[in-house]
């Protein structure tokens, strides 16, 4: 298929045209198809030892002894290492960032030296000739505990009574209150104030291929390779660099094949960093694969937020101000470099951000428990703010008397009010609020399904539709965390370079797990260059070989990847003609690259393949004029920098049907209408939003890390964790509305993590319709069949 | 002190002969051993289903069964269902519908949408749905996977 033959997707986007829009399968998923792509557990080395690691059993004590004699004696093992050994490889660090003011943490060490702070936390390391041993010479490892009074309700850690750390004198790891002044003024004169506390349980990623890590030190170049199952190799080259001490260049990340990791893949995690350092001490390749139940006490877990929320309006319907306090807890410390701080600074930026109110007023504290810890997961504070928002939208709509959708329509930001300034400080470039509730209506047949709902009751059946308005930050500027002096790249960079058979090779520092960025980038160069996507090759996350930058998370991938490689694949191109008119003694405007020939743009006529003018490029430049040289490998890099945060809207619609014997919730339906700007392959866009929302409406139903009052774990296994399965889950509709940003020529924003941004409150929002004729009504999410037989009063034991 | 015993099975249509520890997994044996890594250990409980496989043409899971239960068996993983392309249809399918994303519950994922299709006419939807119930994916949504394999199994006529 030849660029020529296909249609301009969105009209009014700056695009070359080509295969932008087009649904086109994945190159890279042929070999996973196969089984045989290479996760970190399929690699096999020379020398190669595996370490496992010894957990603490107490959410909080202090290791009065520490034996590890009988387990290094054990067949097979090479070594066995407490924090004081590691420490020695291994520099501490303070998971803290400059532009939270205020905020602090505790230097935090691969290995615990003297205290464990949760339960999972490693206090010691095996290292052994098979995972085998190592995990049979754990059990040998003698301590001897003095349990420490563990602080794990984040109402008991906010009152302070109990302190977790000696060197601070409260558990406040970061507070923030913005407030736009006025807001008791607009509450003491509103007509209509509603409140309501919201309750959102811990959960988790619960990534497919757990972590991983394998890395190879080599002593004689005092360098390491780490084959990482990460999101950001560069950020990880840094900080392998300056806490195991070996020059930045000497260290070399490579992600190959990574399954599954929705922001649980992009933080430093102790267990990695030691064994980083071990592969230094030993002097030999170390592999740490983590299993499932050391997954769930020791993979970031990610929300646990109870926020008191309230609205202000008018008798006619206008939405007058938000007021909120969030208390979150995020562990005994927050995660390096990103801090734990982000998901609720991310709450107080982003509540009632698809509403024209003008008053605003949040207040959040972040609290240090001894739980695990917490830190960005896919949608990072989203689903809190937007559930918030849209329960109280809801709550308020039916004390008005009205019609949800209409309650939207009337108080969400006109589309013609952009750039617009919102009350939390954040800039909207350009939205579509009111073209995606419409479209909604539309898609999902409203009146219809209000007009069945209405019908179905007088037979007891309780079925609830649920909307959701939302906004999500995308192509986040060096604002998210450069600012706050983490070294975290912003900007993105791509290589092009045509081979002399005249395909295209693609790297860029964007990196692929599984959402397709190497298909896109195929998409985008192949359109760029004028070459069919057959002709391109993409690779991806390896420090050795890609440009510099920041990897995967708060969907940038395509908006700023994507724009790197269509500046690099425009350059290319420029370069290819400029070698093409001196062969053809021509001028480099009247010539094009069409479907890999070189053609005069006049009259479309192929002049030379591609591959002819590689030949002459790379094997006969004494053919070409003496004075030129050929340039057929470019690097272009992008940074958004206009806008803070690129923002994309949307809204979600759920249908459930509520038993109320049971409590189960069936999902009949979903529908989500997205505008992440241009879009680059429906097919994957469309695939990025379903699993969003399945990830959603986890948790929504399912999922919770749930913890007893000494801070042990009760359900860190997939047996007792439910994940939603495809038995449960709804067919999901997705509908676009293109509003490219100005910012880029490709006009791309981000998709990845709308879908788990808005579900929850869908969900929460339709089982609340459902149960409303019932008089009953859930705020604490997952809305398991318990919670919502309590609320219909058919259950009346106190849990326990 | 680790008790060994001696197996021979069929992987893929070749004989294999190890002697194995009593303890060892057939998911371990198959990646450790045989260097088979398309079967992957996602949870080692048997929840999750990306270790499934064919023994003596059922699926099951190979982190819920020993290397030595696998004596005198007959063994098919991804990388053999590849090579004879009993999965070809599958995997086509799959691919255009963007049914993968990270791909690692995929070879698990086949394998029991194929043992749907070896063993049901024209199943719904939902009945499509429920028997991939047991293979966890993060990723898709589920929804491509069951329109995929619901083509394949249209198209059977």
């Amino acid at each position: 298929m030849g660029k020529a033959e296909l249609p301009l997707h969105a009209p009014g986007t700056r695009v070359d045209r080509g295969y932008i829009g087009q649904s086109v399968p994945r190159p890279n998923a042929q070999r996973l198809l196969q089984g045989r792509g290479t996760y970190v557990d399929d690699l096999r080395f020379p020398r190669l030892v595996h370490v496992v690691f010894y957990r603490s059993p107490h959410a909080h004590a202090r290791i009065r002894k520490l034996d590890l004699k009988k387990a290094s004696q054990a067949k097979g093992v090479i070594g066995v290492f407490d924090g004081r050994a590691v420490a020695e490889y291994c520099t501490p660090w303070v998971g803290v960032l400059a532009h939270l003011k205020g905020i602090k943490s505790p230097p935090q060490h691969a290995i615990a030296i003297e205290r464990a702070c949760w339960q999972g936390e490693a206090v010691a390391a095996v290292v052994a000739e098979t995972r085998t041993q190592a995990e049979d010479a754990l059990g040998l490892i003698e301590v001897e505990w003095e349990e420490l009074p563990a602080v794990i309700d984040m109402e008991e850690a906010l009152a302070g009574k109990k302190v977790i750390h000696p060197e601070f004198s409260d558990n406040i790891c970061f507070k923030r209150e913005h407030d736009t002044g006025g807001v008791n003024e607009v509450f003491a004169q509103a007509d209509v104030v509603v409140e309501e506390t919201f309750d959102f349980g811990r959960h988790t990623g619960v990534c497919l291929e757990t972590r991983s890590i394998l890395a190879d030190y080599n002593a004689a170049e005092h360098s390491l390779t780490v084959y990482h199952s990460t999101q950001a190799p560069h950020m990880m080259q840094d900080i392998f660099s300056r806490h195991l001490g070996i020059p930045e260049a000497s260290v070399r990340v490579i992600a190959k094949d990574v399954g599954g990791s929705f922001g649980i893949k992009v933080h430093v995690y102790p267990d990695e960093m030691a064994t980083a350092a071990l592969s230094v001490m030993l002097r030999r390749p170390v592999k740490f694969v983590a299993d499932r139940l050391e997954s769930f006490i020791t993979d970031i877990h990610a929300r646990e937020h109870k926020v008191k929320i309230r609205l202000a309006a008018t008798k006619a319907g206008e939405i007058l101000a938000f007021d909120l306090d969030d208390l979150t807890s995020i562990g005994p410390y927050s995660v390096y470099p990103r801090t734990s701080g982000i998901e609720g600074n991310q709450v107080v930026n982003l509540t009632g951000g698809p509403y024209k109110h003008q008053k605003y007023r949040a207040k959040l504290n972040v609290v240090f428990t001894n739980k695990n810890v917490t830190c960005q997961y896919r949608a990072v504070g989203h689903p809190i703010a937007v559930a918030l928002t849209e329960g109280i939208v809801d709550k308020a709509a039916a004390k008005l008397g009205m019609d949800p959708a209409e309650f939207r329509r009337k108080n969400l930001i006109p589309d013609d009010a952009y750039p617009y300034t919102f009350p939390s400080g954040i800039k909207f470039e350009k939205l579509s609020h009111h073209q995606t509730l419409n479209k909604l209506l539309d898609l999902m047949s409203y009146q219809k399904l209000r007009e069945e709902q209405k019908s179905l009751r007088k037979q007891n059946i309780f079925r609830g539709i649920g909307l959701a308005a939302m906004i999500e930050v995308t192509n986040p500027s060096p604002a998210f965390y450069g600012v706050g002096g983490a070294r975290i790249s912003a900007q993105d960079g791509a290589t092009l370079r045509l081979e002399p058979t005249g395909m295209v090779t693609v790297m860029c520092s964007v990196t692929e797990q599984g959402q397709g960025t190497e298909g896109i980038f195929a998409q985008i160069a192949a359109s760029a260059v004028g070459v069919s996507l057959d002709k391109v090759k993409v690779i991806t996350g390896d420090t050795g070989v890609t440009p510099y930058g920041g990897g995967t998370w708060a969907s940038r991938g395509a908006g700023i990847g994507g724009e790197a490689v269509l500046l690099a694949g425009r350059a290319l191109m420029s370069n290819i003609l400029d070698i093409a008119s001196r062969i053809l003694n021509v001028g480099k405007e009247t010539l094009s690259i069409e479907n890999n020939t070189i053609v005069s743009k006049l009259t479309q006529e192929k002049k030379i393949p591609l591959e002819e003018l590689g030949r002459v490029a790379y094997f006969r430049p004494d053919t070409l004029p003496m004075d030129f040289q050929s340039e057929l490998t470019v690097t272009r890099h992008y940074t958004p920098r206009q806008y803070g945060f690129t923002f994309t809207n949307g809204i979600q619609a759920s249908l459930v049907e509520v038993d109320t014997d049971t409590g189960f919730v069936k999902l009949l339906k979903h529908w989500c209408v997205e505008d992440s700007g241009t879009i680059i392959n429906p097919m994957l866009v469309d695939e990025q939003l379903r699993g969003g929302v399945v990830q959603g409406i986890g948790a929504a139903l399912f999922e919770e890390c749930l913890y007893n009052p000494e801070g042990q774990l009760l359900n860190g296994s997939m047996a007792d964790y439910l994940v939603p399965m495809s038995g449960e889950m709804p067919d999901i509709i997705c509908a676009h509305v293109e509003t490219p940003t100005m910012q880029s020529q490709l006009g791309a924003k981000g998709v990845g993590e709308a879908g788990t941004a808005g579900a929850p409150a869908a969900v929460m929002n339709a089982i609340n319709d459902a149960l409303a004729p019932l008089n009953a009504r859930v705020t604490a999410m997952p809305f398991t069949p318990e919670r919502i037989l309590r609320a219909l009063g058919k259950v009346r034991i106190e849990p326990l | 002190m680790e008790h060994a015993h001696d197996i021979t099975l069929t992987v893929n249509g070749a004989q294999v002969s190890r002697r194995v520890p009593a303890r060892q997994h057939l998911v371990d044996f198959l990646r450790d051993e045989l260097g088979l890594t398309g079967v992957h250990a996602g949870c080692e409980h048997g929840v999750c289903g990306a270790c499934t496989i064919r023994v003596n043409g059922d699926i099951v899971r190979g982190c819920l069964m020993l290397a030595v239960q696998a004596n005198g068996c007959r063994v098919d993983t991804i990388e053999g269902l590849s090579d004879s392309k009993e999965l070809s249809r599958l995997q086509k399918a799959f691919h255009e519908h963007n049914a993968l994303q990270c791909g690692f519950c995929t070879p698990g994922m086949l394998l029991a949408a194929q043992d749907l299709i070896l063993n049901s006419n024209k199943p719904t939807r939902e009945e499509i749905r429920s028997h991939i119930s047991g293979n966890y994916c993060r990723c898709t949504g589920y929804q491509a996977i069951v329109d995929a394999i619901e083509e394949v199994m249209n198209g059977q006529g």
